[in-house]
């Protein structure tokens, strides 16, 4: 039996992270890749502004952390600087497909060759809760208390659909963490982008659909439930492209 | 020594890269786009790496990027779009990484024009971001300096661990003078000799970060003294100015960049009608060289600031002189270059006041 122990890739910090809540499990993830890659003394991770700030402090490999949506552009010096280090951003919905929306279509049509964990929880978390670029039509949250209204806060982006009609991605795929077999499929779908990456492939974005159960006001339990029922059929599983641009 | 004709901003790009700036990140925005065009160039044959940016916020944040790295980079811009990089230059230097920024000044505010300016002067040396932090300022005033500060501003940046910026103007940037370049084999470096650099541990260390960030206020705190302690040591040992004909001066000029060359012209003039002038140029903006200015300022009673702007420098000027001198003020603004015979009669004037 193998042991159960917590990834090298990870410190000892405590997590911060709200009780139910999936960004713990995504860490795992993340590093558990990096561990059987065996790649974190050549990895440069760089955190977002939102929840996952301070990242840095949870990734035993070197860590920048970026100003709000700019990763991309931040990944894109070090990658630049250093071709053979492997780089990734961890991003949030807000962080990556409002603020840092041009950062991350143009990372994506260059192809710079990293790879982008995107975590979509509808919402900005750090802040308490307001809509985000993926709030669901008539979601409720701090700043559409009556709903999203999309004749007044217009639609959702769809961050893989997007991306994938772009010549620079090698891999676009959604995937969620609301069960151990989904799980398995979320590190397959990272370590996949880890790969293309190794190969010098091309752009890697895998889209991860995730909880927050602070902000939608709902136990962990039920936020998984929510998140099956209301996010899944509007941003569907699956791979959106897969194949190396060189 | 190798000597060639060259525009301001091809110059300044030919003396980054043999600085050993490795990645140049830009946008185009004129008068600068030279810049990035002569890197585009050279960059792909000498094996450094020319990205044009999405945008001006992108190039300086690829900068924070590859700076974090430990390696030798660069980016440039012209006042519109330096007031877009603000963000990434705050997070640079809160990280306390090196760098080095260009900024060849037109005419503002707002989209403002193309023509030379100096209108960014408080931007530069007051606030090029949030928070408390400087950076250290060079101010070129031939084609030759826009060569030689860029250099200076590399290993200083590196020494300091902090962004440096170079303050040229649109007449720098485009005109056309011989430059020397000292013969060096161009060489870039890896990061390895920084023990800071977010480079990839390699297992043989404890993670490094590069951040900003500090929640607890007496962190931050520390962080921004321990900064503030190395400001006191560039100011005392880094400061640069240039006097021209002060010995004896009973007026002193004080002017920077390319007004302080149209400035020299009237000082000339001045002399040849028997008139005691003389030009105090400062080189770094900041630290201001303040010490340097009351040393020239010893016999004079009446200072004359020169500038393309409404009068932003002036405010140094002052403080630096403790305001026991008659500080006066001329110039033009909006992309308007000011001619020598404007400074000379602004000189007569004053000279005549006195005399009364």
């Amino acid at each position: 039996m193998p042991e159960f122990k917590k990834p090298h890739a990870l410190t000892d910090a405590p997590l911060h992270y709200c009780p139910g809540c999936t960004h713990g499990i995504i860490h795992r993830l993340v590093a558990e890749v990096i561990d059987e890659m065996g790649i974190e003394g050549q990895t440069v991770g760089v955190a977002p502004v939102g929840c996952s700030v301070m990242a840095y402090d949870y990734f035993a490999c070197d860590m920048i952390e970026a100003a709000h949506g700019r990763a991309p552009a931040v990944a894109t010096g070090v990658k630049r600087a250093n071709p053979d280090t492997f780089v990734f951003t961890y991003q949030g919905d807000g962080d990556l497909a409002a603020i840092g929306t041009a950062e991350i279509v143009h990372a994506a049509t260059r192809g710079e060759n990293i790879t982008v964990i995107f975590v979509n929880n509808t919402t900005y978390g750090m802040t308490g809760g307001q809509m985000a670029p993926t709030t669901l039509p008539g979601q409720v949250t701090q700043t559409t208390p009556y709903g999203r209204n999309t004749n007044v806060e217009g639609f959702p982006i769809r961050v893989c659909e997007m991306l994938s009609t772009l010549s620079g991605v090698a891999l676009a795929e959604r995937v969620t963490v609301v069960d151990p077999a989904n799980i398995r499929k979320a590190k397959a779908a990272i370590r996949k982008g880890f790969e293309f990456q190794k190969n010098k492939q091309g752009f890697s974005i895998i889209e991860v659909l995730s909880t927050c159960p602070t902000n939608w006001g709902k136990s962990p339990v039920d936020a998984i439930d929510w998140l099956k029922e209301n996010m899944m059929p509007y941003y569907p599983l699956g791979v959106y492209k897969e194949g190396a641009i060189r | 020594m190798e000597r060639k004709l060259m525009k301001g901003n091809e110059a300044l790009a030919e003396a980054a890269i043999r600085a050993g700036c490795k990645c140049f990140f830009g946008y185009p925005i004129t008068p600068q786009t030279e810049i990035s065009a002569y890197m585009s160039k050279r960059m792909p044959k000498v094996g450094g790496v020319f990205l044009q940016a999405e945008s001006e916020v992108s190039a300086i944040n690829m900068v924070y990027g590859c700076a974090s790295s430990g390696i030798r980079c660069m980016t440039s811009s012209s006042s519109p779009g330096v007031s877009l990089k603000s963000e990434g230059v705050s997070y640079i230097a809160g990280a306390d990484l090196p760098c080095v920024i260009i900024n060849v000044m037109r005419g503002g505010p707002g989209l403002g024009g193309i023509q030379p300016s100096q209108a960014d002067y408080w931007q530069a040396t007051k606030a090029l971001g949030h928070g408390d932090f400087q950076l250290l300022v060079y101010a070129p005033s031939s084609v030759q300096e826009m060569a030689d500060t860029v250099t200076k501003a590399f290993d200083l940046a590196d020494k300091y661990r902090m962004p440096a910026l170079i303050l040229a103007d649109g007449l720098l940037g485009q005109m056309m003078e011989p430059v020397a370049f000292e013969d060096v084999d161009i060489s870039f470096g890896d990061g390895s000799d920084k023990e800071w650099a977010a480079r990839g541990h390699n297992n043989e260390r404890k993670h490094n970060i590069s951040n900003s960030l500090y929640l607890k206020p007496d962190e931050l705190e520390d962080r921004i003294v321990e900064r503030f302690k190395r400001y006191d040591v560039i100011k005392a040992n880094h400061t640069e100015a240039e006097c021209y004909k002060t010995d004896d001066a009973e007026l002193i000029i004080t002017a920077y960049g390319s007004v302080a060359r149209i400035a020299k012209a009237a000082v000339d003039a001045a002399r040849a009608k028997g008139i005691k002038v003389g030009l105090f140029r400062p080189i770094t903006l900041w630290p201001f060289p303040e010490k340097e200015l009351k040393a020239a300022c010893a016999n004079a009673e009446n200072v004359l600031c020169v500038e393309m702007s409404m009068g932003q420098m002036i405010e140094d000027v002052k403080l630096a002189l403790e305001c026991k001198k008659n500080v006066e003020f001329f110039g033009r603004t909006g992309g308007i270059v000011p001619k020598p015979s404007e400074i000379l009669a602004k000189i007569v004037e004053m000279t005549q006041k006195g005399a009364e």
